[in-house]
Formats: C-alpha cells, structure tokens, sequence
C-alpha cells in the first residue's frame, strides 16, 4: 500500500501535514545583523567617513573587515578630537548619538530588559509626532528605552527628542548629556519648535509624579499636569501618539520615600528599594523585569488648531490621552503574567 | 550720527556709512579720541569730541535724521575707569543721548547695538529665544544688566516717539580674524579654562556681516527688534576643538573666583558675563532678521572658520596634525598585522 493509497483509504485527519515552520519574526531587540548589515542602514555616516578620513589605497585581497572597523574607529576619534561633527539648535548631535550613547542603551534594552515592541506602525515615518507614555521606575530609565525602540524598531529610525524636567537641565554633566543625546527643557516654545522642524517629540506629562509613586501604586496612571503637551500639538497641528510601556515598574520598586531626606538634598522624592540605599551602588542596578512597549494609533489634531487655547478641548484631549494609555496598559500587563518572565 | 566711534565697530560702521552716496553727513561722537589705527578709517566722518550726555546740543544743533548708538562697552576697562566708567557710559549715556534724541524733531530713525545677553540666563529658558521671549531671570553679569536697562529705556523712546523706527540689534558675540573682543582672546588661549559639567551651546556673528546688517538699517527702515547671529551651533568644547585648543574644565566656583582674581591682577576678562554664557549657552532664532534684512549672515560655523584661520598660533591639536595621527596610527597597526600574517603563513608553511 502507498502512502498516497492509505491516505485515501482513511477518511479526514490523515490530510494532516507537518506545519511549515514559521519564518522567524524577531520581536526581542535587534539580532546582530539583522538590520545594520544592510549598507544604508547607518543613514548618513559611511558619507561622511568617505568625505573626510584620509582613505589610504584599499588592502588588497578581499576585504579586511578588521582593518575597515580600525580605519573608521580611528577616523571617527579623530572627527570627535577636531571638532568636525554638527550638533543642532537644541545640543542633539547625532553622530554621538550613534556611536555611543544608542549602542549602550541597546545592551540593557535588548538583553536585560527583554524588550518587545507592538504597533511600531502607529508611529508616523514623516514629519512631526508626539510621543506620550506613561512615566513610571524612579529613574527615568523608560524614557531612554522609548528612545532606542524607536530608533532601532521604527522602519525610518527615528529620533525621539524627549522633553525633561528643569532639575535635568539644572545638573551639571547630566544635562549636557541630555542634550547631546537629543533631549531639551520641557516648556511649549521648545516642544512646538521641534515639532514644527518634523521631529518626533517624547513627553510624560506625569512628570516626577509618575517615577516617584510607590510600588504599591504600580500601573496607575498618576495626574496629566495642565496638560501643556495637548495645546503645544495643537498649536502645530501634529498627531498624538499614545504609547504604554510595561516593565519600568519593577525595575526599582519604591517602598518608601523619605521626604525630609529628598528636601534636603533638593530632589523630588528619596526612593528605598529593596537594594537602594542597602546595597549602595550596588543598588543602581535596575532589576531585570521584562518589558513590553506598545504604541497606540495616533490621534489626528491638525483639525483643532485654533482650540489651543480652549481649556476644555485640551483638558478632554488629555483625558482622552490617559485613557488609551491606561486601558492598553492592562492589556499588556495581562499578556505578561510573570513581570520577570522571559 | 554715530556714536562709539573711537571703537572698532563704531568705527567701521562710520566709515561705511560715510563711503555710502545716500548718507549726506556723518558725524562721529565719542568722548576719546579714536585711536591712530582707526583714525585711517574716519577721514571722511566728522568728529566731535564729546560724550553722550553733551549730545543733546550736539543733536539738536546739527538736525541729525538718524541717531547710531554703538557706544555700549561689553566688559569693563581697567584702563578707564572699570566697572564705574563702563555702567555710566552704557547705562547713563543710553539714558542721556534717548532723552537728546527725544527732543530732536527732524529724527527719524534710531538703531541701537544691544545683545543676545538680554534673554538672561536660567535653567527654565527654552533652547532657542526668540524676539519675544523674556528673560526668566535678571543675569549675573554686569554687561547683560547693562543691557537689559539700554532696552528699557529703547522701549520708553518707542513709546514716546512711536514716528521714530526705532531699530534694536541684538548681536551674537562678534568673531572675525582680525577683530579683539573678549571672547577672541578667550578664544586665542593655548588652554582655554572651561565650566566642569557644562557645554554650552553658542553662536557667533561674523563682524562684516553685523556691519552690513548696522548700514542696512540706518539706510534702509527696518523697526523692531531683531536678533542678529549666524545660523546653526556649536558647542564649547567643539569650538576649541576646532580652534586646535586644549579645554581645562574647572567647577563654576573655582572658576568665577579664579576670573576674578586674574581680573583684579589684571589678566584675562572672563567675567561673569561670559560664565552665564558658557553654563546656560545661547542660542537665537533669526528668521525675523532674515525676513526683514533679506540677508542671512554667514553661519556661525564660517564665522568661527574665519577666526581660526587669523588665529593659528598657539594650536596644540590642530586638524592636520590629527589626521597625520590618525594615518601613523593605522598605518603602524596595518604593518604589524601584515608582519603577523606572514609569521603565520611561514609557521604554517
């Protein structure tokens, strides 16, 4: 009897085939070489190494891949030593960007963290956006890990210019390093000017209230400010974009904060974790909870404009906001039940 | 009229003026005699030697149709009378020549050099002013109170006089290869002390290109108050990066209280002008200038270029010692590699 025969002979089930295996869909980060192998993925960089480096004659044979990683290792050092990069209006200077800050974050975004990201589409590829998450993890750890899944993730990598609070600002070598990293002072002329240059533009309108609530408070949106964030994308006509992250919850769990001590060092809130102030430094280190970020369809406001002003459009709109960002945020932390789950 | 022209912009801007056929008469007004090197440049300005508080006669007397006051001092001078001489001269002659010029009938415009210092320095400010944003907080720096008062009286001048265009400049501190400001010789240090923890955003303006912007709006009319600085930035440590310079960063305090006493003895300028500058940064929106002038000055970047091409002395890390650095190191590190390819290949031939 031939399998073809038996097949005919049994009615219904023996039709079954072995499923074909499933192309693989990376969700977790970005696998080495999934997408920077490709030569137009590091956008305007190989230009600029081409224009500048003094290139000696190319190594005969096939292509040296070491020598081309020291020629351009070497020829960025120098770059950085002359002075020869751009930075814009705001500080940001993207080639830093790239080179260093993006390739550390990503360490902690993609293996210790275990980040995935869902509806990346929602994000416009073009032009201005607002970017409005929940703000939660004592430091403001989710706010960079926004920036690298948008960076790495989106299908144009794009920059997200977070918007901070003046205590950033106020500190030396942190601020600077928000700058250089893209971020500058929260206030309407800075958040409409970036939208109105086509940036996208990151905000947690719960500001210190979202970082430094308790554990115990954990996923529940604390209040949205005078909702600024609103009438600065209304005044420039650009399109909101919800977004929920899951994860920088557990990564300090607050248990308490110690008022008076925050007062007198002049910081917001004084956070003890369960390794924070115990284990000293040793207790910086953010516990490795897994995370889930996902972007919600945008909401249109080109059609508002003239209602920037209007107090109660603004306040519904921002209502509006926390809901979506509240209701997705149960819903992603039912697709996680194990908060330190692979 | 002008005033401030025994100065370097005052001077230049005369000059100009004077070589210009639209402009009848220059009168030059400076309480010191312009010094021999710029005395070349104002043969054809007449001079009167008298200080802003005699110009009322002066004004009135000649009928002058357009008033330039450049005669506002950015740092003090030890060698005329220091901080005193600098507030009466900015504070007390501003007030005195709008006060003349208030009482002139035949004026008809006034252009005053103010600066990009009148947006203060706080923590709060957003990263780009632009003409109407107000400063957040009163700056430590005397020249940047200085001018926030020189504005105050512009705006009671506008008030009374709405018929006269009143024009406010505010400039972008001045580079070029040839001029000397504060900031030049800041600039032109072999080790340029810096703030620890802070790099400040800053933006320049090309001294010809403020010239041109200063003639343009005494011949042409443009009232209102426009910032005039060259586009895009750079940050400090760039700037003496590309200057071939080695940074020293120091804490704030350390630094302000070694300015202070390098300026008691009578070195260096960095006052406290120049610290709000280099820990907050500035940076300006021009498009108002570029609309109104139809001129974009050269971009800050240029303007910085050109100081350095004046300035090569004193560089320790020049670009071309650099990439002669970069080449001898790859260089080194592609011969040994090749040594130890030929070792393999020997070992395993």
């Amino acid at each position: 009897m031939t399998q073809d025969e038996y097949h005919a002979a049994l009615p219904g089930h023996a039709d079954f085939e072995l499923p074909v295996a499933r192309a693989p869909k990376p969700l977790n980060g970005n696998r080495p070489g999934r997408r920077r192998a490709l030569p137009a993925a590091d956008g305007h960089a190989p230009a600029q190494i081409e224009a500048s480096a003094p290139e000696p004659e190319p190594p005969p044979g096939p292509i040296d891949v070491w020598d081309q990683r020291v020629a351009n290792g070497l020829a960025f050092l120098r770059r950085r030593l002359a002075g020869a990069y751009e930075v814009d209006d705001f500080g940001f200077d993207p080639e830093l960007n790239d080179a260093v800050f993006q390739p550390m974050l990503k360490v902690l975004y993609r293996d210790w963290f275990r980040t995935e990201v869902f509806g990346i589409e929602n994000v416009p590829d073009t032009g201005g956006g607002l970017v409005v998450g929940n703000h939660s993890g004592t430091l403001a750890l989710d706010a960079l890990m926004l920036t690298v899944a948008l960076r790495d993730q989106h299908p144009s990598d794009r920059h997200l210019r977070l918007l901070g609070a003046d205590l950033v600002f106020r500190l030396p070598v942190l601020s600077e390093l928000a700058r250089k990293a893209g971020a500058t002072v929260a206030c309407n002329p800075d958040a409409e000017r970036l939208m109105s240059e086509g940036e996208l533009v990151g905000v947690f309108p719960e500001g210190f209230k979202g970082i430094g609530k308790r554990f115990s408070e954990r996923y529940k949106l604390q209040r949205f400010g005078r909702g600024g964030f609103v009438s600065a994308a209304l005044r420039t006509g650009t399109p909101i974009v919800p977004v929920a992250i899951v994860g920088a919850e557990e990564i300090y769990p607050i248990l308490a904060d110690l008022k008076p001590l925050a007062r007198l060092l002049g910081m917001p809130y004084f956070p003890v974790t369960p390794t924070f102030p115990w284990l000293g430094p040793l207790g910086l280190v953010p516990l490795p909870s897994k995370w889930l970020i996902e972007f919600c369809p945008p909401i249109p406001t080109a059609h508002l404009t003239e209602y920037a002003d209007d107090p109660m459009v603004v306040y519904n709109l921002a209502d509006e906001v926390r809901e979506t960002i509240q209701a997705t945020l149960h819903t992603l932390l039912e697709k996680r039940p194990d908060p330190f789950g692979l | 009229m002008v005033t401030g022209v025994s100065r370097f912009l005052g001077a230049r801007v005369a000059a100009r003026l004077a070589a210009d056929p639209r402009v009848e008469r220059v009168i030059g007004l400076d309480p010191l005699d312009p010094p021999p090197a710029l005395a070349g440049l104002l043969a054809d300005v007449e001079l009167i030697q008298a200080d802003a508080r005699a110009a009322s006669g002066a004004i009135a007397e000649l009928g002058a149709e357009a008033v330039v006051h450049l005669a506002v001092t950015s740092a003090p001078d030890p060698h005329s009378g220091g901080r005193a001489a600098m507030k009466e001269q900015n504070v007390i002659g501003t007030m005195q020549l709008l006060a003349a010029a208030q009482g002139a009938d035949r004026l008809r415009k006034l252009v005053v050099r103010s600066s990009t210092a009148a947006y203060g320095a706080s923590f709060r400010d957003p990263a780009v002013f632009t003409e109407d944003t107000e400063p957040r907080a009163v700056p430590r720096g005397s020249f940047a109170r200085d001018i926030l008062d020189i504005e105050g009286y512009v705006r009671g001048f506008r008030r009374r006089r709405p018929e006269v265009a009143a024009t406010v400049l505010r400039f972008a501190p001045f580079l070029s290869s040839t001029a000397e400001t504060s900031l030049t010789r800041y600039f032109a240090q072999p080790v340029i002390p810096t703030v620890l923890g802070r790099d400040a955003r800053l933006q320049f303006v090309h001294v010809d290109d403020a010239l041109e912007i200063l003639h343009r709006s005494v011949v042409e009319d443009h009232p209102g108050t426009f910032n005039v600085a060259g586009a895009g930035v750079l940050a400090l440590s760039q700037a003496v990066r590309r200057a071939g310079r080695i940074s020293l960063p120091l804490p704030e305090g350390t630094l302000s209280s070694v300015a202070a006493l390098a300026r008691n003895v009578g070195v260096g300028q960095i006052g406290l002008d120049q610290i709000d500058l280099f820990v907050h940064g500035r940076v300006v929106d021009t498009s108002r200038l570029v609309k109104e002038f139809g001129f974009s000055p050269r971009t800050t970047a240029a303007a910085f270029d050109d100081f350095i091409h004046g300035h090569r002395t004193g560089q320790a890390l020049s670009a071309d010692r650099l990439a002669a650095a970069e080449r001898a190191i790859l260089d080194g590190i592609r011969r040994v590699r090749a040594a130890a390819t030929q070792d393999q290949e020997h070992a395993s031939s």
